[in-house]
């Protein structure tokens, strides 16, 4: 476990004062470095998705890396290429002044103190060579004003500083020109992998799936066993069988979840939660194997990959024939909804209506082009119009507060519509302090592809500023689960929490929804989702409340 | 050492102007080289310009900083994260005239050696703001110098501008502020070790350049006087194209002037694009409506993808096995 490899007070122990020599000519000790980098991906993964398998098999802490011989020219012919095709890339390889206003909003800088860690050192990493190789006093002056040549060090240092950088965009909420180093990872994680160079915690999700619809690589009836699983487990706790349709044509609406949620714990309670509210509203809509996968691992591999990725929502609802997609509680999966698919996919969107929701009559105008709804956005709509019953006490037991997502929050605005519904399903809600929350939210640290357990040194510390802030919550009004809806978050902020905030959960909010919900011709309640018991609603109570004559169903 | 080299480079074009403004070349610091910055200025930046703009916007990757507009009973962040056209602008207006986004800077801290705080942080807002805002009114302010009579916007702008004045001479507020500003945003360069780590002679050479700019000019304004009338001479006569060479203008201006005309031809090749470039940044100047509308990206590739055909002829047989609906029986 992480608290036995690394000391808390180690770990503290952080310099945000950089060293006064020039950063230009370091060299990663990668073999020193082990806890802050990934494995490097599997020549199979690579091939399955046709990518450059030249490097076969090799590790970062290899000596030499066996790159094909002409590395440098793929690599400028690819950032060539880029150069054209994205104004940001020229924008933001020519305007950043070094104000340091970024330098400590990134979570890796906060955490390591490391100072290329900084926004603005990390894309100077890459404008070094941009000056070298495309601005005459870069070719002149070399160093002195910032340009440098293109070396296998330099690439090792790309490597090293572009996986670790999780796309979370704080930094380009502080920048004054909007400069985002996402995208400038983006790009250069194209041009890495150009040359063959990847991380196995990327690749191999992305070639999985890419065969069977998602990242675990769970094939349909797999998919299909662990759906009838929460099926059976939901009967338990309510005494109601739910519906379950799969694949099934004519439906509404198709609803796509990142895969996590059916595979992985804590998602699957939120699973639990969407059954239940689907169920309860009687939704005509399906699951389908084939999209079974809401997450785009894409989008920490290249734009190519996310579209290659994407394509499948937008067929397999024409195939299913459904009027609209609702998309469940997923991070990165919304900037790829948000802000590519419809640019990237829009041509195989065929036959699709403007989204309404079927329960209340809202049209959902904000999404009227893609036709794809955020499930914070259609829950929030029912509570609104009272077409749900909540009982918050039955959350009573659950002190919670709230992780805005980086992609909800930085690239939608999604912001106010989970926290309606938490407000509607907690009595006890209480917020972070106001600079770790919103638009300034941090990322969990392991966002992008880095949630590796090999990278777990890195994860700690770029989860610190997250845990820190749920830390001050805990200590102050006592809060006991972290709400988030990120599939990723799910997965990495519990042992971020684990180790940093001992008795910290992390839950989605739909399984908050799902434990307040009312549902019709349920058995009484006396345990949540996760069938621990609920405050004021276990046996011991009801005889005392029975004795008492209160109303123990407190509708 | 690159504070060094910058100054270096500072001290050789003072040698340069001051040395050939006394050896009489007055006619090339005071009329070829002006033309020659202007030239190069206005090629460099629409150079720069028309090749940022023809790098096309593939993805709509607005940065939100507020609620998004959704459902109609939740308000929409119109400046943070515009919806429409009116937002955008509302946006770009807060950020170029007002730094909206240095304004939200805050500074961390591990107090203890275990509590990350986020303290606020304007200094580096007020600073930029004070430099930016004093420079703009000391350039507008010198139209005076190229415009015979003066505009009566000028006139107003200057009684503004020395609005705290008692008695003469007339000292202007921004010529304060920016000497203020500079030397804050200099010493924080010099002496916060983060930015020193990340700073370049492309960093300091135009903030030292400006200093020596808005230092000659404090001199000739308050200390050493310098005659206005012929300076205006050659000025009005520059902007006219019929340039005059007045006799016996202190070398100081000729300083002055060689440092703004240096500035002016360094301007398209350095980080001072900024000032087009916010502009044109999409995570700023695009409208968070990417679901309401769709965004063409006009080179949007080709890709192979794996259809549902192929997924089902794959695991057909384990499909059929559990039940699953197949499209080929």
């Amino acid at each position: 476990m992480a608290e036995d490899k690394y000391k808390q007070e180690d770990l503290l122990k952080i310099e945000y004062c950089p060293p006064r020599k020039d950063w230009m000519d370091s060299k990663i000790d990668f073999e020193a470095k082990k806890g802050n980098w990934c494995y490097s991906a599997v020549p199979a993964a690579m091939e399955y998705l046709d990518l450059n398998t030249e490097m076969g098999k090799w590790q970062p802490h290899d000596k030499d890396w066996p790159l094909p011989d002409n590395w440098k020219e793929i690599i400028f012919e690819g950032l060539h290429d880029r150069l054209k095709k994205f104004r940001t890339l020229q924008i933001f390889m020519d305007i950043c002044v070094r104000c340091g206003a970024c330098a400590d909003k990134c979570h890796f800088f906060i955490g390591s103190g490391d100072p290329k860690n900084m926004p603005v050192v990390r894309a100077e990493l890459l404008r070094s060579v941009y000056r070298k190789e495309y601005t005459t006093a870069g070719k002149l002056l070399g160093k002195m004003v910032g340009a440098r040549e293109l070396t296998v060090d330099v690439l090792k240092e790309w490597f090293y500083y572009f996986f670790q950088c999780t796309e979370c965009r704080r930094c380009s909420v502080f920048c004054p020109y909007g400069i985002d180093t996402a995208e400038i990872t983006i790009i250069v994680r194209e041009l890495l992998d150009l040359v063959g160079m990847n991380i196995d915690w990327i690749t191999t999700p992305a070639s999985n799936c890419f065969r069977t619809g998602n990242h675990l690589g769970i094939q349909p009836h797999g998919v299909l066993d662990s759906l009838e699983f929460a099926q059976e487990e939901l009967e338990d706790i309510t005494g109601l069988k739910i519906d379950l349709p799969v694949n099934r044509k004519g439906a509404e609406i198709l609803f796509i979840a990142p895969s996590a949620d059916y595979f992985a714990n804590p998602h699957y309670f939120t699973l639990l939660g969407y059954l239940a509210l689907f169920h309860e509203i009687g939704l005509d809509y399906t699951w389908s194997t084939f999209a079974s996968e809401g997450g785009n691992f894409g989008l920490f591999h290249s734009h190519d990959m996310i579209k290659r990725l994407n394509a499948k929502m937008y067929m397999e609802a024409d195939r299913l024939g459904v009027k609209w997609i609702l998309g469940g509680e997923c991070g990165h999966m919304w900037r790829v909804i948000h802000q590519y698919m419809h640019t990237m996919n829009g041509e195989r969107q065929n036959g699709l209506e403007e989204p309404v929701s079927p329960i209340t009559g809202t049209k959902f105008e904000n999404a009227k082009a893609t036709k794809m709804v955020h499930i914070a956005e259609f829950t929030a709509d029912l509570i609104k119009n009272n077409k749900i019953k909540l009982d918050p006490s039955r959350n009573d037991h659950i002190i919670p507060t709230y992780h805005d997502s980086c992609n909800p929050a930085r690239a939608m605005g999604l912001i106010e519509e989970p926290r309606y519904i938490i407000n509607a399903v907690s009595n006890n809600f209480h917020e972070m302090p106001e600079n770790t929350i919103r638009e300034q939210t941090f990322c969990c640290g392991s966002g992008a592809g880095l949630g590796t357990d090999e990278n777990m040194e890195m994860r700690l510390r770029g989860g610190l500023p997250r845990a820190n802030a749920v830390k001050y919550v805990n200590e102050k009004h006592g809060v006991n689960q972290l709400l988030c809806m990120c599939a990723i978050d799910k997965a990495t902020l519990p042992p971020l929490l684990e180790y940093w905030v001992p008795g910290v959960e992390v839950a989605g909010i739909h399984e908050l929804v799902g434990n307040a919900l009312i549902m019709e011709g349920a058995k009484e309640r006396t345990v949540d989702l996760r069938e621990e018991p609920m405050l004021g609603f276990d046996e011991e109570s009801e005889k005392v409340s029975a004795a008492t004559g209160e109303d123990t169903e407190n509708v | 050492m690159k504070v060094g080299i910058s100054l270096v480079v500072i001290v050789l074009l003072t040698a340069i102007a001051l040395v050939g403004a006394g050896v009489g070349l007055n006619f090339v610091f005071g009329v070829i080289i002006p033309y020659a910055a202007i030239a190069i200025f206005l090629i460099g930046v629409v150079y720069r310009v028309l090749k940022w703009a023809k790098a096309p916007v593939p993805f709509r990757i607005p940065t939100t900083s507020g609620q998004q507009k959704s459902l109609d009973w939740i308000k929409n962040d119109n400046l943070e994260s515009p919806h429409n056209t009116l937002g955008v602008i509302g946006r770009m207006l807060l950020e170029v005239l007002f730094f909206r986004s240095l304004f939200r800077n805050t500074k961390t801290e591990l107090k203890d050696n275990s509590k990350l705080v986020y303290g606020s942080s304007k200094w580096l807002w007020a600073g930029g703001m004070a430099f930016h805002w004093s420079f703009l009114i000391i350039f507008l302010r010198h139209f005076k110098y190229f415009v015979q009579p003066t505009p009566k916007w000028v006139m107003l702008l200057q009684d503004v501008d020395s609005f705290f004045q008692i008695g003469l001479p007339i000292v202007y507020i921004t010529d304060f502020l920016i000497l203020a500003a500079l030397t804050f945003l200099f010493l924080r360069r010099v002496m916060d070790s983060r930015l020193r780590y990340m700073s370049l002679l492309n960093d300091y050479f135009p903030l030292l350049l400006i200093i020596g700019i808005a230092t000659t000019g404090v001199l000739m304004r308050y200390f050493i006087k310098v005659d206005i009338i012929s300076i205006k001479e050659l000025g009005t006569g520059l902007l006219s194209f019929h340039p005059i060479l007045p006799e016996g203008v202190n070398p100081l201006f000729y300083l002055h002037f060689f440092y703004v005309c240096t500035l002016i031809a360094y301007f398209p090749f350095s980080k001072l694009m900024h000032m087009g470039g916010v502009f044109l940044s999409p995570t700023r100047n695009l409208a968070n409506n990417n679901r309401a509308k769709r965004h063409i990206n006009p080179w949007n590739p080709e890709v192979k993808v794996h259809t549902y055909q192929e997924y089902e002829e794959e695991f057909h047989d384990v499909m059929k096995a559990a039940g699953l609906p197949l499209d080929k029986e």
